[in-house]
């Protein structure tokens, strides 16, 4: 596979799209979702996996995003996320909560091919109250429990971070293996790397554990420290400073642009729409 | 020995922790005071299981986020730990927020796990250090995850116990109530109530919260803080005074 540009990687994502993000803890393509306010992308539906950070609020920041289902918007220890926070204010975001596992379940089912899967807990909650796609049933085998059916979730795009690809396409990720089921339930898969390697992860028996099969992968583009300011794996650590210094500039609409000119656009003048 | 009000809390569930029979614990995100709950119990010879979910290295769990539910699911975790911005007298938790739904007055994060892990873990102890009316309310705006569940829901555990800066209350899911377990030093049963919102039971003879003992503290500082240092790093050096080798 040979690996694409950032630029052309975010092209491929059309306005309106259902996008998948891992959050800080979970290997999030920083890179793409900056290139993605480079191209003023609208109306991104966004997928908390299970939950959302920094990438998701830097794109609602940028007005890239219509909708987020998930199950939390945080920055960490860096505190609340502001522009999620300043978007539903406004009225500007569509904010649909869930709970963490019933994210995945959503997802699973769509890795299985199901239309749907039961979840315990949620029943009394008023995240279910809110969920009007959700739906309590009895249990069919009789024994009278009540449960509730959650529709499977198929974004359009999962958009994550890897430590690497090899020359057949294969990517690698480690022990976070929630990346594989959103690459498993969505259409398309879109990566970034810090390299690409010789060889083939599928004929490791130490790697292939913590590989995604290129099957799953529509596209790489290189992108070194692509995650950060999240972690990525053993290879670098969160950059508490660099949240921080966000948080404070963000809670207002105007430090958030300066932020945004300096940080996505590299100070470099933005052509008038 | 003189101790910070930390050390205190830490204690506090600690023994929480011990009052049951408790194999494995999971430590969510933001959590330092119940991770060193749980790390003292350790030190103290428990054969306790941890999973400490925000681990820098070592994430105990290899089969992706989602391991951590299912496992919960199965019944494999005793003991969890919530927070919440409210907190109310039937134990409801909202981390939603304040106002119209989905939280327009006040936005908190969201709800992370808490509608299912409080259902479906053995138990819960529920964890928040301010306690003022603003926080512990009658009745929260939005519940997050319920204290109690209706006949047909399957549920295996509830809520254990309340800890916060004034005080340990426990719960009692027949009644869908709180009562005092005991106060901290400086405080009253009168004082409790002026700062909580919600009604709760005072038994007969409720006192201070024993203090931290020497061994404990010992313990906290030391080895606790050892296991503390590298993923809550800021903790380590505000509350023991330590800082992690450069």
């Amino acid at each position: 596979m040979t690996p694409m540009s950032l630029a052309a990687m975010a092209a491929s994502i059309p306005d309106g799209a259902m996008v998948a993000l891992p959050p800080d803890n979970s290997i999030p393509s920083v890179a793409l979702a900056k290139a993605l306010i480079r191209r003023r992308a609208r109306g991104l539906r966004l997928v908390g996996v299970p939950i959302s950070g920094f990438a998701t609020d830097i794109l609602i920041g940028a007005g890239c995003v219509a909708e987020v289902n998930t199950s939390a918007v945080t920055l960490g220890e860096a505190g609340f996320a502001p522009r999620f926070s300043a978007a539903l204010k406004a009225g500007t975001l569509v904010v649909r909560d869930a709970t963490c596992p019933a994210m995945h379940t959503m997802l699973q089912a769509a890795e299985k091919g199901v239309p749907f899967m039961p979840l315990r807990g949620l029943i009394g909650s008023d995240i279910l109250a809110n969920r009007p796609d959700w739906m309590v049933i009895e249990s069919p085998f009789g024994t009278g429990e009540k449960i509730t059916l959650l529709p499977a979730l198929h974004p359009d795009v999962a958009v994550f971070h890897a430590v690497m690809a090899d020359s057949a396409g294969n990517v690698w990720v480690g022990r976070r293996r929630e990346c594989a089921t959103i690459a498993h339930a969505s259409q398309r898969s879109l990566v970034t790397v810090e390299r690409v390697v010789e060889g083939n992860f599928l004929e490791d028996e130490r790697l292939c554990p913590g590989a995604i099969n290129a099957t799953y992968i529509s596209g790489i583009a290189i992108a070194e420290r692509g995650a950060q300011p999240s972690a990525l794996l053993d290879e670098y650590g969160f950059d508490t400073d660099y949240v921080m210094a966000y948080a404070r500039a963000a809670k207002t609409e105007a430090g958030f642009a300066e932020w945004c000119a300096e940080h996505v656009f590299d100070n470099q003048a933005v052509a008038a729409e | 020995m003189s101790y910070k009000t930390e050390e205190l809390l830490a204690v506090c569930i600690a023994r929480l922790i011990r009052a049951r029979p408790t194999r494995h614990i999971a430590v969510g995100a933001a959590s330092p005071i119940p991770a060193a709950a749980a790390w003292l119990c350790v030190k103290q010879g428990d054969p306790l299981h941890l999973s400490l979910l925000h681990k820098r290295s070592g994430n105990p769990f290899t089969d992706g986020s989602r391991e951590l539910f299912d496992l919960t699911g199965q019944g494999r975790i005793d003991l969890f730990f919530l927070g919440g911005g409210q907190i109310d007298g039937q134990a409801n938790i909202n981390l939603i927020g304040t106002g119209a739904w989905p939280g327009l007055e006040v936005r908190f994060p969201g709800s992370f796990g808490s509608a299912f892990m409080y259902y479906m873990s053995g138990r819960t102890i529920l964890f928040r250090e301010e306690h003022s009316p603003r926080v512990l309310v009658d009745r929260v705006d939005h519940i997050s995850a319920p204290g109690t569940s209706e006949p047909g829901v399957f549920r295996r555990g509830h809520a254990q116990a309340l800890v916060t800066g004034r005080c340990v209350f426990d719960f009692h899911p027949d009644r869908g109530r709180f009562s005092l377990a005991s106060y901290h030093a400086g405080e009253s049963v009168e004082s409790i109530r002026a700062m909580t919102g919600f009604e709760f039971d005072v038994p007969e003879g409720v006192g201070e919260t024993v203090p931290p003992s020497d061994a404990e503290l010992a313990l906290l500082r030391g080895a606790v803080c050892d296991e503390m240092l590298e993923t809550y790093p800021d903790f380590c050096a505000r509350v023991f005074e330590r800082k992690a080798a450069a």
